[in-house]
């Protein structure tokens, strides 16, 4: 590799969903020379699925439709002259702020003197005999299809989880015309919102709560699934098996931080159940433990669009300053108002744990 | 496994039609969709077999990241069906293992 045409910057944001936009807007607003970059062709992440309405506030675009918020925050991007390159898959961190990407052809080296990591999570896989037979995908992979290509990518579905996501594609694969058999969840009560779940239930799909899938199979791929009650062990209980019949399994079973570009920079790591699982270390100005990469989304802990988007914000705002760019008033008063706008989305039964919880980071980075 | 042809909130605008090549047979694709798209689109979903127990593999993710949907596209191997862009005259075929 030559270091021929290694471009420097003042802020690198890998990953254009929420937070590298919220990031490189307010990073780019200070007046910091800012490259986003990021692996698809098309920038917004996973924005673009999103054909609900958010919660939260007005900042949070509150009653506004994903997809939208996504070209609003683009739209504000490339007003505070943020560079974008899209279909770059970074692949290397180095401790010097040097990002290494590819755009398949060739490989492309940026020098940043702060990186910001915004690279998302993954869906959560489930392990049962047949799960890697066509027909079973993620939620998420229905979701894009559906919304993002507008293809159905089966007919008769089972989907597994009751969490927020497992309800909301549920109800979107409904408006798409697919019939969803059943909602089956381990845990003994539905893992959502109340308000996703009614929805559901309105619309005459069973959410059976107490139940896992046992296999699926068919001819090459799925055309049916077993799926039993389980104990309070989640083991499954002898004599209550069913069969459906149905093309389709989605599985809503969770996300995980997309850690291994942070790892590659050497960041050190924890782990946080309620998070998601292991995580970078991270304090309240979305520094790591390198002062040089902070982290925003979901990759420092699963949580909304909504908190992605004001980790972002902060993070881009922490970058500025430390490139002084922004006085420490300045910053101070930003980071005071995110603060407050966050707490507000962590409130709540479920939002409590994921504050509990995001405390608990911070503190181990002091 | 269909196209969506009406919808209570997304518009659903009217494409272009290209012809790409699948196992040599011509399917009409939309301009812009990807490969896994235009494939679903049509009822297949079996994309590849694996290396070693010749099992069938599809769409798992759909972002590009767990590379189960590799086909061998304009005579490339391992290349992701969910990250790629149909274009006029695109040959597609399932893969076979790691591929020639
Ligand atoms: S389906 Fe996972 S990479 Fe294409």
């Amino acid at each position: 590799m030559s270091d021929s045409g290694e471009k420097s910057y003042d802020v690198i944001i890998v990953g254009a969903g929420p937070a590298g936009l919220g990031a490189a807007i307010e990073s780019g607003k200070a007046g910091a020379r800012t490259l986003l970059l990021d692996e698809n062709q098309k920038p917004g992440g996973q924005l673009f699925k999103q054909i609900h309405k958010f919660f939260g506030s007005k900042e949070h675009f509150a009653g506004m439709r994903g997809f939208l918020i996504g070209e609003k925050l683009l739209e504000e991007a490339v007003k505070h002259n943020v560079e974008f390159r899209l279909g770059a898959r970074v692949w290397g961190l180095y401790p010097d702020g040097c990002v290494t990407a590819t755009d398949e052809e060739n490989s492309l080296n940026f020098k940043g003197k702060k990186i910001i990591l915004a690279t998302g999570a993954s869906e959560n896989a489930l392990s049962f005999p047949g799960c890697t037979l066509p027909g079973v995908i993620t939620a998420g992979a229905a979701q894009t299809f559906v919304n993002v290509q507008h293809v159905l990518p089966g007919k008769d579905f089972v989907v597994v989880g009751s969490g927020n996501v497992g309800l909301i594609v549920t109800y979107q694969l409904l408006q798409a015309g697919a019939n969803v058999i059943k909602i089956i969840e381990a845990a003994p009560k539905i893992s959502g919102y109340g308000v996703h779940a009614a929805k559901i239930r309105r619309a005459g799909i069973q959410i059976l709560t107490g139940h896992t899938i046992i296999s699926a199979s068919g001819r090459d791929q799925v055309e049916r699934v077993i799926i039993a009650k389980v104990d309070e062990n989640f083991n499954p209980i002898e004599g209550t098996q069913q069969t459906i019949l149905c093309d389709t399994v989605a599985l809503a079973v969770g996300l995980s931080p997309r850690i291994e570009l942070a790892g590659a920079g050497g960041c050190e790591m924890t782990y946080s159940k309620t998070l998601g699982g292991v995580l970078p270390v991270h304090d309240d100005n979305m520094e790591t433990s390198f002062e040089h990469i902070l982290i925003a989304g979901d990759l420092s802990g699963i949580e909304e669009a909504s908190t992605a988007l004001d980790e972002g914000r902060l993070a881009g705002c922490r970058a500025a300053y430390r490139l002084g760019l922004m006085t420490l008033e300045d910053y101070t008063s930003k980071k005071v108002m995110i603060l407050n706008r966050l707490a507000e989305l962590r409130c709540g039964p479920f939002g409590n744990k994921r504050m509990l919880a995001k405390e608990e980071i911070w503190k181990k980075a002091v | 496994m269909s196209r969506l042809t009406a919808h209570p909130i997304i518009k659903i605008d009217e494409k272009k039609e290209i012809s790409i090549y699948y196992e040599d047979q011509l399917l009409r694709a939309k301009e812009g969709e990807t490969v896994a798209a235009a494939l679903l689109a049509h009822g297949f979903r079996i994309f590849r077999y694996s290396a070693k127990r010749n099992e069938p593999r599809g769409i798992f993710c759909g972002i590009g990241q767990c590379t189960d949907c590799i086909m061998e596209i304009d005579g490339k191997p391992n290349v992701r069906a969910c990250m790629t862009i149909v274009h006029e005259g695109m040959t597609i075929r399932t893969q076979k293992g790691l591929g020639q």
